[in-house]
């Protein structure tokens, strides 16, 4: 293992109709439907990024949770390393069942997403980083791969700070948790702290 | 530092069920992608490579399953089967499993499947492929569109560095599915014939179904004859567009550079280049631009597509175990279906398969998402 340390920068958290940074309510809506509530917090976040109502779901969650994070980031070598459990299922069901209708099409504008990885490549976009990106998928949140993985990134110069976590999308149920990883910062990069961070209501 | 080889494989392809099946039909430059026709896939004939269900099943079935599985499933336990078989290795906590596939199980969402939809989910085909072989830990599946197999290879070596683990397998794989099919020809990307990369006739890709696996390895006494050091490895976005490569090549001559330099090696050390040449207009475009600018234009180079199509999850897997035994072999296989270049910039296209002397090797991927892979390769003991 490596002997280096790195710390959690800060982390955000979209969850029950609300947007945290660090532990605290930076958005909150009486919105229950998704796609509302989303497109409300990218109004009152003042998020920069017109091509976010052409997205799917899932991108959308990724971005805003990413968005927070990443404004203030002035260095541009951020690894991205998401996961999550549904990978784009939201929208595979979509594009499968297209072709289920009478008159079966496919939209080139919906098979696009039916892939989880396109939310790095609009987080690069939005952001200009030109860095690592992985995206993997487990059955419930893994603190462990994410934490090894990223102390690799770091520790062997592939990226300066790692932008991690978890970003799940499915039947309308959302779930992001995303936290930066660096040289400094106020919480320590463990399994355990990652852990208690990702239970923080 | 520990040395990450990459040892045992296994293809289970439109060739046949190993990797020498693929490997002597490749050195009769015979291609594994034929016309189908079948409305049930889709509307109009399409071009691709499949593997006979009637075989897998049958292959399957030798490994005595005591529970139903998925086609997609059935084709990554026979193909992981043979590499964990070969390599002896007990399946402890040391011993790591990375899955790379695009869609995974998917095929389970179409109206006449008789598997719950759950199985769709990622972490369920980790969890079948885990407990069928009795891994330890719990599977990694990575989902990274087109570059899922090179960087699945990239992330078992990291895994490795960091002390995790000892061992990895590595399995990928996809299926042609309507879903699949649909989707590249609603973009108008696919070929009705079978593909030609970076010729000045290529007209989009064939879509290939294909499971690999791997043993990546800190071992050097697990070492087949084929054996390759990973000498170096590198990622990157393009930040440009979700569905189309940067027009400069930026995000894979980045991954380029970075691959050489933790390799230590410069343009004229690389000996041949498994590009991943999709043969549409875009993609072999940019790659012809980020090759130049990394003044790898002169070296020999193919794209193994014309073989196998694309095969999604597997493609950087399987190009990577057929580039192993490229080495092994001292042989330079035909880009097949390659006549006259149709890229704006030089390259080496090889040919005509031929003998030739090499040491090292250069694979790389692009995909959806704007995301780039490279990863430097090299015979072992040299």
């Amino acid at each position: 293992m490596s002997t280096e340390n790195f710390h959690i920068e800060s982390y955000s958290q979209i969850r029950n109709q609300s947007v945290s940074l660090n532990g605290e309510t930076i958005f909150k809506s009486a919105e229950t439907e998704f796609n509302a509530f989303i497109k409300s917090a990218y109004k009152t976040l003042d998020t920069q990024y017109p091509k976010f109502f052409k997205m799917d779901q899932l991108s959308k969650l990724a971005l805003i949770a990413s968005d927070i994070l990443l404004k203030t980031e002035t260095d541009k070598n951020v690894a991205l390393v998401l996961s999550n459990r549904a990978s784009s299922l939201d929208t595979d069901r979509k594009h499968q069942a297209s072709l289920q209708e009478q008159e079966p099409y496919a939209s080139p504008a919906v098979f696009v997403y039916t892939l989880p990885n396109i939310c790095l490549g609009e987080i690069s976009i939005k952001n200009g980083l030109l860095s690592e990106n992985s995206f993997f998928i487990f059955d419930t949140f893994n603190a462990e791969y994410l934490q090894i993985y990223a102390e690799h990134l770091l520790s062997t110069q592939k990226a300066k700070k790692v932008l991690c976590g978890w970003v799940d999308f499915d039947n309308g149920k959302y779930d992001a948790f995303l936290y930066v990883v660096a040289k400094n910062g106020i919480f320590a990069h463990s399994k355990k702290e990652i852990n208690r961070l990702y239970k923080t209501e | 530092m520990d040395n990450v080889f990459l040892s045992y494989n296994n293809i289970v392809s439109a060739y046949g069920f190993d990797t020498n099946a693929a490997i002597e039909s490749i050195k009769k430059e015979e291609s594994g992608l034929k016309v189908f026709d079948d409305s049930k896939i889709l509307s109009h004939p399409f071009c691709a490579s499949m593997i006979n269900s009637v075989k897998l099943f049958e292959a399957y079935q030798q490994l005595q399953p005591k529970e139903r599985h998925t086609r997609l499933e059935q084709l990554l336990l026979v193909s992981l089967s043979q590499v964990i078989k070969e390599s002896k290795l007990e399946l402890t906590e040391r011993v790591g499993l990375i899955i790379s596939t695009t869609k995974g199980n998917i095929d389970v969402l179409e109206a006449q499947n008789t598997f719950p939809e759950d199985r769709a989910y990622l972490g369920e085909l980790g969890k079948q492929i885990k407990a069928f072989f009795g891994f330890h830990n719990e599977a990694i599946v990575l989902s990274n569109a087109c570059v899922s197999g090179v960087l699945a290879i990239s992330v078992a070596k990291r895994f490795i560095r960091q002390g995790r683990f000892d061992h990895v397998f590595v399995v990928g794989g996809d299926l042609v599915t309507p879903f699949i099919l649909s989707g590249f020809d609603a973009f108008q990307a696919l070929s009705a014939e079978p593909c030609r990369p970076f010729c000045n006739t290529r007209a989009g890709i064939n879509i290939g179904e294909l499971g690999a696996s791997i043993l990546v390895t800190k071992e050097d006494t697990r070492l087949a004859p084929e054996s390759v050091l990973i000498l170096g490895d590198a990622s990157s976005n393009d930040a440009n567009h979700i569905s189309g490569p940067s027009r400069t090549g930026e995000g894979l001559f980045k991954s380029l550079r970075l691959a050489m330099e933790e390799a230590g090696l410069t343009a004229d050390d690389i000996d041949y280049i498994s590009a991943h040449g999709t043969a549409t207009q875009f993609n072999d475009e940019m790659e012809a631009i980020a090759f130049n600018r990394a003044g790898l234009q002169q070296v020999p180079m193919n794209s193994l597509k014309g073989y196998f199509g694309h095969t999604l999850g597997a493609s950087g897997l399987v190009e990577t175990i057929i580039g192993m035994h490229s080495l092994h072999q001292n042989v330079l296989f035909a880009s097949k279906g390659f006549k006259a270049l149709g890229v704006s910039e030089p390259l080496n296209i090889i040919e005509k398969t031929t003998s030739k002397k090499i040491n090292t090797f250069l694979k790389t991927a692009s995909g959806f998402g704007g995301c780039n892979t490279a990863a430097i390769f090299q015979k072992v003991g040299l």
